[in-house]
């Protein structure tokens, strides 16, 4: 399952990623000092594959698979912030290498779709203008 | 061919046996072009190259090894392996063209994608292959 979104046009609506936290009730395991950084659009895939052909400047990756490939291809991507739905926890190898890349890691206990509209009907993939359309 | 004294190599073996370790060396790149200032758009084209290479070699070819040399006017990626090579380049070049079975896709790769991404983000692209013999793929971002 792949469902894209990017926000703004000539203008950017940011989200912090501690917006992001707080909107999915999720457990941050590691990327504290990133937690004021912007994004403004997002990624959903377990396709790694889909993320490396098909992503363009998306933010954040929200996904249901767990390998340090998630991180590398992540940070490849110059995204700077994984979300693992579905309560999957990562290993520590994991959580290390995404120190070492500089990638906020998040946990949350919702569904990939779930997470997706939480984060959308916020306000994400859309223009600031229409945030409470 | 005179060498330019300030051409940086970079060598990786690719471990063929161990997934978890698939893109270690492209994040190592990843992480010295940071360092040595280049623009990102150029950095990220080298990362998603090298990285779907890096990963092919993984899940098709059982590993091999991985050049990177810094020129002054380009960056050369060259990706050799001793797997099984590719009997029809220009099938495999196709946008969803894969061999990757279900156990590959489980781990989220095998769509199909990254031959024509390779050369998608690349200015040049070159693929030596010969049946039971092994692969080399050459690719140059220009700076
Ligand atoms: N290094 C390699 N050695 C042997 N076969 C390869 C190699 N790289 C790619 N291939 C073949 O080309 C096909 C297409 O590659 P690619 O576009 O990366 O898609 P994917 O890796 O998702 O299958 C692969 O499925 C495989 O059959
Ligand atoms: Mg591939």
């Amino acid at each position: 399952m792949t469902v894209f979104a990017v926000r703004g046009r000539m203008e950017f609506a940011l989200m912090k990623i501690h917006e992001i936290k707080e909107i999915l009730g999720a457990e941050l395991l590691c990327g504290d000092e990133s937690m004021d950084s912007d994004v403004y659009s997002a990624c959903c895939s377990d396709m790694m594959s889909d993320v490396l052909a098909y992503v363009k400047d998306q933010g954040v990756l929200i996904t249901g698979l767990v390998n340090p490939q998630v991180i590398r291809t992540a940070s490849m991507m110059d995204m700077i912030c994984v979300v693992f739905v579905r309560s999957k926890t990562p290993s520590d190898e994991i959580i290390k290498l995404a120190n070492d890349c500089g990638i906020v890691v998040m946990r949350s206990t919702l569904r990939a779709f779930e997470a997706c509209g939480l984060l959308y009907t916020a306000g994400l993939s859309r223009l600031p203008g229409d945030r409470n359309a | 061919m005179i060498e330019m004294p300030d051409t940086l190599k970079f060598h990786f073996d690719v471990d063929g046996s161990d997934f978890s370790s698939a893109g270690e060396a492209s994040v190592v790149v990843k992480k010295k072009l940071r360092q040595l200032g280049y623009p990102a758009d150029i950095i990220r084209k080298v990362s998603i190259a090298m990285y779907e290479g890096e990963i092919n070699m993984v899940i098709h070819a059982n590993g091999g090894t991985a050049e990177v040399e810094i020129h002054e006017n380009e960056i050369v990626i060259i990706l050799s392996d001793h797997g099984p090579g590719i009997p029809d380049v220009n099938l495999a070049m196709q946008e969803g063209y894969s061999t990757a079975r279900e156990n590959i896709r489980v781990l989220g790769f095998g769509a199909g994608m990254g031959l024509p991404n390779m050369k998608k983000y690349t200015d040049y692209m070159k693929i030596d292959t010969k049946v039971g013999e092994g692969t080399t793929i050459t690719m140059k971002v220009y700076l």
